[in-house]
C-alpha cells in the first residue's frame, strides 16, 4: 500500500468538533453536581484581617464556604508545587488558598460552592475580606531595586535564582579585543496564554471508595495527578483519576498544576459530591500562568570581517508571586542554552535573575524561552548586519555553523545534532523575491510616504523536551520520557495507548499515520488513546513540541517490538527461523521464499489463539515502551517579514511572511503547515499587538479582550510555507517538532522589518508590541 | 461572565415596551443585546428587569422619501451595509456601519442600540452628526425628535429619557456633487474605533461648497471640526491637510494603546485622508 507518512491526511478529530459534539469539561455534567466560584484578592498584594463568610452562606442553594482555615482543617500538604528546580532556588510556599498574605490580584482567597453557577458567584460576591492593601511590585526591573516591596520574605531582593551558563572571562576577552560592537537593552512583553476554551475542572469525590475522578483541561494528566496528590491534595496517587477530555488549547497553559483545580478538588472531599468549575475569561487572564516578560540587556562583539566573536546576555525574567509548574526551566534551560542560536560563536555568557513580583505566575507559553532567547540573537543580528555593513543576509551567512560541523558543540550545553542552514536562507530570499524588494525599498525612501521594511529572523529551537541526560546535568530534578502501548488486537486493527495528551494538535491522525506506515496498514485500522490516567499507563504530555519526536517515536519503538514478536509468531507458524523472516506492507515474508508468508492478520489471530505454542512464545502482541530521547531535536530556519510603516501614524501593514521552516520528516504536511500558522500568528500577535499590562498598583490594566488584543484573522496575511529537510539522526523517525515553531521566529522578523523600514529615521530599536503611537513617536523623536 | 440576577420581559409592541418601562424602575432596553448583554455579563449593568424590544418588526427597516433616508431603531448593522436605498442616497452610512464589529456582531446589533449605548469608539454617532440627522423618540406623551449633534452628551450619555424608547434616525440624503467618506483606526483588541473620521464635501463647478468633518474616539462625545475654509477652495491637498489640522479636543481619551495626544493627532490625519476620499467621491 502506499505510504501514509508524509501525507496530509484529514484530522479523524475534526468532523466531532466542528459539529459541535466534541465534550469539553464544561460540557460534562454529573449527578448531584454543584458549581464553585473563587473569590479573588482584587489587590495585587494585601494582608488578610480577616474573611466574614456568612453573607454568602446565609443564601439559599450556598452549600460551603472555604477558606485556608479549611485547607489546614483538612489535614492536607494544602501547596502548589514547582515542579522543576534550579541549584539555590528560593520556593516560597505557595498555598492553594492564601492565608495572611495576597501576593497578585486574582490570588485565591475563599471558594463558594453552590447549587448552580449563578448563585455561586451571587454568593462569592458577599464574602466579605478585610484586607490591608500593601505596596505592590509589578515590573520585573522594578522589583530589583534597593526598596522594592518584598513578595516573599523567603527571597531577599525578591530574587527566587541567580543562574548563569558560559564563559564570562571569555566573553568579556571577545568584547575587548572586537573589530564591531552592538547593544541593545530589549523588553520581552508579557503575554496571557488565551486558549480559547478557558480552565475548567469537574472534581467528583466518592467518599464510600475513596477514589476522586477528576476531568479537567490538562496537557499532562499523569503531571496534574502527581502534583494534585502529593503536594494538594494528599490523597493516595491510586485513589485519583484523571481525565483530560477534549480539550480547547492551551499553549502551555494547561501544563501547569493550579490552585484552582485543586480548590474544586478539595470542595468535592468535603461535600462527597462533584463540583464544577469554570474560568470566566477575566479569571483566565489573572490565573493562568502569563509569558515571557523579560528585561534584557544583550551585546554582540565580532571581528573585522564581521564574524561573531562573543555574546553577552543579561536578563530579569519575571516569575510572578508564585513559582509555577516549570517557571525556573524556561527562562534557564530553555533560553541560555539556545542563545548560540544558528551561528559558530566562541565564547558566550548568559545570566539570569528570576525575579519575584506581584504578578499572575510566569511559565512555559508556545515557545517557552526560545522565542526569548531567538529575540535576542536575531535582533542582535540584524544590529550586526548594521554595524559591519555587511547586511542582514550575509553577516547571518557568514557566522552560520557550517553544514559539515555537526554535531556541533555549543558554549551553552547543546549539542546541536543536524543542520544546514544555508538553504533555508536560501529559499526564503528567492520566495520573497528580495533585490526586487530592495529596489522597491530604495524608492520608497527617495519618494517618502509609507516606508517598507524586510526582517530576517533565522532561529533554532531545541525541542522534543527533553533528553534526561542533559537536563539532569544542568540541574532538572526530572526527566522527560514518553510512553507508548501498542496492541494489536486479534483481528490486526491497533489501539495506541499514548502520553502524549493531545489539546488541539492532531495527535489521533498523525499518531495513526506512524502507526499504518510503520505496520503496512490502513490508518483507519489505528485508534488512538490518551488523556487518561487510567487507561494510560504514565505520560508526560504534551508541551515543548515533544509529542512527535519523544511520544511518536515511543510509538514507533512499541511498533518494532511489535513486528519482532509477529516474527517469532509467523516463525513458529511457518516452521522457520525468526532470523529469517522480513516484514514488509503488512507480511512477515521468509527471506528468499516469497511463497512463505502470513499477513498481520493471521499473525495477530493465532498471537491470541496461541493453542500449540513452544515454551518460550508468549501469547499476546502488545508492547509497551518508554522512550528517553538522546538528545533534544534542532528544528531551524528562515523567516522573512516584510512590512509597511505609515510614518504619518505610525501603523503597521505586513505585505508578505515567508517562512522556510526545517522539522525534520514531516508525518502529515497539513497539520504541520497548520502548526505553523497558529505560530506565526502568536509571534506576530506579540510583536504587534499583545501585551500583558500591568499598573503601578499591580492591577492587570489588559485582562480583558477589549484591551489585550489577540491576532484575528483580519490582522493577518496569507504565510508562504516551504521547508527543507534535514532529518534528526537520534530518533527512529528522524522528526523535529513544529509546534512552537512559529512562534520562536516570528517576533524577531517582524521587529527586525519595522526597523529596517524606519532605518532612514534613525531608529534601531523599539520594544515590542510595537503599536502605532510607539512608532509614530519613534519616528517623531 | 455571569450576570446577576435579572427579569426578562419580551414587549410585543412599542405601546407594550413603554409601559414596561414605566411599570419597572431602573428596567433596561434591549435591542441586539450586544452593548448590554456585556455590561451585565461583567456585573458593570445590574438591571432588574430586561426589556427586549428585539423583536418589534415596526421599528426596523430602511427607506427614504422626500430627500431623507430613515432607518428604524432596530434594524441590524448588517442590513445597513448591505442597503441598497443607503447606497443609493447615503453611502457613508453604510460604510461606517460595515466597519462596527465582525459578522456576528452586525447580524445581531442594531443602530439604535448602538447610539443609545454611546460608547465613544462607536463607528455610527460621527456620521450621523456629520448628517445633520434627527434621533427621534417616542413616550407615553408623544414623540420628539433630537439633532444627532444634541443626542450624544457624554460618556455613554444620550438625550434618551427614563420613559422613551429611540425609534428611528432620519438623515437627509446626499445630493448630488456630495462626497463622504468613513474611515476607521481601529482598536486591535475591542474593534472599536479608535478614531473614526467622517467628512463630507460637496463641490460645484470645481468649487467647494459645503464641507463637514466629524471625528469620533478622541473625545467622549463625537467632535466636529470646523473646515468651512475649504468652502470656496478647489480642495487641494494643501487646504484639506490645513483644515483637518483644526480638530481640537480639551479632554481627549486615552487608554493603553493610545494616549490623548496621539488620538487627536491621528484624527487629524484620518480627517485629512476623509476629507480626501470624499473629495474624490464627489
Amino acid at each position: 500500500m502506499a505510504r501514509v507518512l508524509g501525507t496530509s491526511i484529514k484530522r479523524r478529530e475534526d468532523p466531532a468538533l466542528i459539529t459541535g459534539r466534541g465534550k469539553y469539561t464544561d460540557d460534562l455534567k454529573a449527578e448531584g453536581m454543584a458549581h464553585a466560584a473563587i473569590v479573588r484578592s482584587p489587590y495585587a498584594h494585601a494582608r488578610i484581617r480577616g474573611i466574614d463568610t456568612s453573607g454568602a452562606e446565609a443564601l439559599p442553594g450556598v452549600l460551603a464556604v472555604l477558606t485556608a482555615r479549611d485547607v489546614a482543617a483538612a489535614g492536607i500538604p494544602g501547596v502548589v508545587p514547582v515542579g522543576w528546580l534550579l541549584p539555590d532556588l528560593k520556593t516560597p510556599a505557595h498555598p492553594m488558598i492564601a492565608a495572611d498574605t495576597v501576593r497578585h490580584v486574582g490570588d485565591a482567597v475563599a471558594v463558594v460552592v453552590a447549587a448552580d453557577r449563578y448563585l455561586a458567584r451571587d454568593a462569592a460576591e458577599r464574602v466579605a475580606v478585610d484586607y490591608e492593601p500593601l505596596d505592590a511590585v509589578a515590573d520585573v526591573v522594578a522589583a530589583l531595586e534597593d526598596d522594592a516591596p518584598a513578595v516573599h520574605e523567603e527571597a531577599p531582593g525578591n530574587v527566587a535564582f541567580d543562574w548563569e551558563i558560559g564563559e564570562r572571562e571569555s566573553v568579556d576577552a571577545a568584547f575587548a579585543s572586537a573589530a564591531h560592537t552592538v547593544e541593545l537593552d530589549l523588553r520581552n512583553n508579557r503575554l496571557i496564554p488565551h486558549a480559547i476554551e478557558p480552565r475548567a475542572v469537574l472534581a467528583s469525590y466518592d467518599s464510600s471508595t475513596g477514589e476522586m475522578t477528576i476531568h479537567m483541561t490538562s496537557q499532562n494528566p499523569h503531571v496534574h495527578r502527581l502534583l494534585m496528590t502529593l503536594a494538594s491534595l494528599g490523597m493516595p496517587e491510586h485513589k485519583v483519576r484523571i481525565v483530560a477530555p477534549e480539550v480547547g488549547g492551551g499553549f502551555g497553559s494547561k501544563i501547569h498544576h493550579y490552585a484552582d483545580e485543586a480548590i474544586v478538588g478539595l470542595c468535592s472531599m468535603k461535600l462527597d459530591r462533584p463540583v464544577k468549575w469554570t474560568a470566566t475569561r477575566t479569571e483566565t487572564n489573572l490565573t493562568d500562568a502569563h509569558g515571557r516578560d523579560h528585561s534584557t540587556r544583550c551585546a554582540l562583539a565580532l571581528d573585522a570581517d564581521g564574524r561573531i566573536t562573543g555574546l553577552r546576555v543579561d536578563t530579569a525574567a519575571a516569575m510572578g508571586a508564585y513559582l509555577s509548574t516549570f517557571a525556573p526551566a524556561v527562562p534557564t534551560y530553555l533560553y541560555g542554552t539556545l542563545m548560540s542560536g544558528q551561528y559558530d560563536i566562541p565564547a558566550i555568557h548568559c545570566h539570569v535573575t528570576g525575579v519575584f513580583t506581584h504578578t499572575t505566575p510566569v511559565d512555559a507559553y508556545r515557545g517557552a524561552g526560545r522565542p526569548e532567547a531567538t529575540y535576542v540573537v536575531e535582533r542582535l543580528m540584524h544590529l550586526a548586519g548594521e554595524a559591519t555593513g555587511l547586511g542582514p543576509v550575509e553577516v547571518r551567512r557568514r557566522n552560520f555553523v557550517s553544514p559539515d560541523a555537526f554535531p556541533y558543540q555549543t558554549q551553552v550545553a547543546l549539542a546541536y545534532d543536524s543542520g544546514n542552514y544555508g538553504p533555508a536562507m536560501d529559499r526564503a530570499l528567492e520566495m520573497i523575491g528580495y533585490d526586487d524588494l530592495r529596489s522597491q525599498q530604495a524608492s520608497r525612501r527617495d519618494n517618502g510616504g509609507k516606508q517598507i521594511g524586510i526582517g530576517f529572523s533565522s532561529y533554532i529551537e531545541a525541542c522534543g523536551l527533553a533528553p534526561s541526560a542533559v537536563v539532569g546535568s544542568l540541574g532538572a530534578q526530572a526527566g522527560q520520557w514518553e510512553s507508548a502501548d501498542v496492541r494489536v488486537h486479534p483481528t490486526a486493527s491497533v489501539t495506541v495507548y499514548t502520553g502524549s495528551s493531545s489539546h488541539g494538535q492532531g495527535h489521533e491522525t498523525t499518531f495513526s499515520q506512524i502507526v499504518a506506515d510503520r505496520l503496512g496498514i490502513e490508518p483507519e485500522a489505528v485508534e488512538v488513546i490518551h488523556g487518561d490516567t487510567d487507561l494510560v499507563q504514565f505520560g508526560m504530555g504534551t508541551y515543548g513540541s515533544r509529542s512527535a519526536a519523544v511520544g511518536g517515536s515511543a510509538i514507533a519503538r512499541s511498533v518494532d517490538k511489535i513486528i519482532e514478536k509477529g516474527k517469532k509468531i509467523a516463525a513458529h507458524l511457518l516452521e522457520a527461523s525468526a532470523d529469517d523472516l522480513e516484514y514488509e506492507d503488512g507480511n512477515f515474508r521468509v527471506a528468499g521464499s516469497p511463497d512463505r508468508s502470513l499477513g498481520l492478520g493471521d499473525v495477530a489471530l493465532q498471537a491470541y489463539l496461541a493453542h500449540n505454542y513452544p515454551d518460550d512464545l508468549e501469547p499476546g502482541l502488545s508492547a509497551t515502551s518508554f522512550y528517553d530521547p538522546a538528545n533534544f531535536t534542532y528544528p531551524f530556519g528562515t523567516h522573512v517579514c516584510v512590512v509597511e510603516v505609515d510614518t504619518e501614524t505610525g501603523s503597521i501593514e505586513l505585505l508578505r511572511y515567508a517562512a522556510v521552516d526545517d522539522v525534520g520528516n514531516v508525518i502529515n504536511p497539513m497539520i504541520v503547515d497548520g502548526q505553523l500558522h497558529g505560530g506565526l500568528a502568536q509571534g506576530i500577535g506579540q510583536a504587534l499587538w499583545e501585551n500583558a499590562v500591568y499598573d503601578d498598583s499591580g492591577q492587570l490594566v489588559s485582562g480583558s479582550l477589549m484591551d489585550y488584543a489577540v491576532p484575528k484573522i483580519h490582522n493577518l496575511i496569507p504565510f508562504e510555507l516551504d521547508r527543507t529537510t534535514t532529518p534528526c539522526p537520534h530518533n527512529p523517525l528522524g522528526v523535529k517538532g513544529v509546534g512552537e515553531a512559529g512562534a520562536i521566529a516570528s517576533p524577531a522578523a517582524v521587529v527586525n522589518a519595522v526597523v529596517d523600514a524606519l532605518s532612514p529615521f534613525g531608529i534601531s530599536h523599539i520594544d515590542m508590541p510595537l503599536t502605532p503611537e510607539k512608532v509614530w513617536r519613534a519616528v517623531n523623536s | 461572565m455571569y450576570p446577576a440576577q435579572f427579569d426578562y420581559r419580551r414587549a410585543g409592541s412599542v405601546d407594550e415596551a413603554l409601559s414596561l418601562l414605566q411599570e419597572n424602575e431602573d428596567a433596561k432596553l434591549m435591542a441586539g443585546g450586544h452593548s448590554l448583554i456585556p455590561m451585565m455579563k461583567l456585573r458593570l449593568a445590574q438591571p432588574p428587569v430586561v426589556i427586549d424590544i428585539g423583536r418589534l418588526d415596526e421599528l426596523k427597516g430602511i427607506s427614504e422619501a422626500g430627500g431623507s433616508v430613515r432607518v428604524g431603531s432596530l434594524t441590524t448593522h448588517a442590513d445597513i451595509a448591505a442597503s441598497d436605498v443607503l447606497a443609493a442616497h447615503c453611502p457613508v452610512l453604510a460604510e461606517a456601519a460595515g466597519h462596527i464589529g465582525d459578522a456576528q456582531v452586525r447580524n445581531r446589533g442594531t443602530i439604535g442600540g448602538n447610539i443609545a449605548h454611546a460608547d465613544p469608539g462607536s463607528d455610527i454617532p460621527p456620521v450621523l452628526v456629520l448628517l445633520g440627522a434627527s434621533v427621534h423618540l417616542q413616550s407615553p406623551s408623544g414623540t420628539r425628535s433630537v439633532a444627532a449633534g444634541d443626542f450624544f452628551q457624554d460618556l455613554l450619555m444620550t438625550d434618551v429619557g427614563e420613559d422613551e424608547i429611540l425609534t428611528h434616525v432620519d438623515a437627509p440624503a446626499l445630493g448630488a456633487g456630495t462626497g463622504a467618506a468613513y474611515l476607521k483606526f481601529e482598536h486591535p483588541a475591542s474593534g472599536y474605533a479608535v478614531v473614526g473620521a467622517a467628512a463630507a464635501v460637496t463641490v460645484q463647478g470645481g468649487r467647494c461648497t459645503g464641507a463637514g468633518l466629524v471625528v469620533g474616539g478622541v473625545s467622549a462625545t463625537p467632535t466636529t471640526v470646523d473646515v468651512s475654509s475649504l468652502v470656496g477652495t478647489d480642495l487641494s491637498d494643501d487646504a484639506i491637510a490645513a483644515a483637518a489640522s483644526g480638530l481640537d479636543a480639551e479632554d481627549p481619551i486615552g487608554d493603553i494603546f493610545a494616549s490623548g495626544d496621539y488620538r487627536v493627532h491621528v484624527g487629524k490625519v484620518y480627517g485629512k485622508r476623509a476629507l480626501a476620499a470624499a473629495r474624490d467621491r464627489a
